[in-house]
């Protein structure tokens, strides 16, 4: 049976298309979910997009956070479903407390939209565990609003808890603290990154085809659970 | 009618380059001695009766700042603008 993941829309959303796409060409079957609309429809995974929900009012993610869908989605990753946030997606999940620190407008003040260089930091996530920990990858960042921020002890707890899933390389494209680009939860299924691996899927349009490892994770997490769940039930 | 004012601030080690750049502007028009600036936010609520500090502050923390990043404070304001 094929891997069910969902990608949520809301108000403002860009990058919900892409990252449906992206789903599409990893073999999983895509499900559009909306922000108003609580229920997962048997959703195995979930994709917070890149975008402006909300129209970035107030704070990035601070409205969406909100949304009828999150709440569900908040209970079900504390379950241990699988839930990535691109971009705002990230700011969501730091506002929605399912990750550490903030997001803020990056140090120089301009949009930056390019294609950056990465090193893969933790392979222990559900969509990260495809990579080879130090690879080095490039996917477009596009962000005004991308520096991670967050008090010494949390950053040294992310580091020593090996929980910093990709950090920027050749420049840091916003000031974010210790160049993080990218972090989990301590159980691994929640990881929240700031550049766009949904526009690094296809050769005609992307700089690589390394956005595709996170996708090709979370498959494979998710049917490595299935076949532990397959075994017990036998 | 009363209304409950909130005022939202970056923390003080969180940097502000939004401050910065209108720091920045102040000499191209004549102005200096500024050491530095810093941007927040005004949130001005209504209630429907009574002013209530209590939900104000529920409001200011779990919607209004986010307290990684940022300090509020709540006040209740006279309609002439004056605090109560």
């Amino acid at each position: 049976m094929s891997v069910v993941i969902g990608v949520v829309t809301f108000p403002g959303s860009l990058d919900d298309r892409d990252a449906v796409r992206a789903v599409r060409r990893s073999g999983a079957t895509a499900v559009r979910l909306w922000h108003a609309d609580p229920a997962l429809h048997g959703v195995d995974a979930v994709v917070l997009p890149g975008g402006f929900s909300y129209g970035d009012y107030l704070r990035s993610g601070a409205i969406a956070r909100f949304a009828p869908v999150m709440e569900t989605i908040t209970d079900a990753a504390r379950g241990g479903m699988p839930l990535l946030g691109i971009c705002n997606g990230f700011q969501i999940l730091c506002e929605a407390h399912l990750l550490p620190g903030a997001l803020v407008r990056n140090e120089h003040l301009h949009f930056r939209n390019r294609d950056q260089r990465l090193r893969v930091g933790s392979v222990g996530s559900a969509w990260t565990n495809a990579f080879a920990a130090g690879q080095e990858i490039v996917i477009p960042v596009k962000n005004g609003e991308g520096r991670f921020v967050a008090d010494a002890k949390t950053l040294d707890a992310l580091e020593a808890e090996d929980r910093v899933v990709a950090r920027y390389m050749g420049g840091n494209p916003n000031g974010s603290l210790r160049d993080i680009a990218g972090i989990r939860n301590e159980a691994g299924n929640v990881v929240g990154f700031m550049p766009h691996p949904e526009h690094a899927v296809e050769e005609l349009t992307g700089p690589s085809l390394d956005g595709q490892g996170f996708f090709a994770s979370v498959l494979k997490h998710l049917t490595g659970v299935r076949s532990d769940a397959a075994t017990v039930a036998a | 009618m009363a209304r409950v004012v909130v005022d939202v601030m970056l923390k003080p080690e969180i940097l502000d380059p939004q401050g910065q750049a209108v720091a920045g502007a102040l000499p191209r028009f004549g102005v200096t001695g500024v050491a530095s600036v810093r941007v927040g936010k005004r949130i001005e609520i209504e209630f429907a009766g009574e002013p209530d500090l209590d939900q104000a502050r529920l409001i200011a923390d779990k919607l209004l700042a986010n307290p990684v990043i940022e300090d509020f404070t709540v006040r209740v304001e006279d309609s002439a603008g004056a605090t109560v």
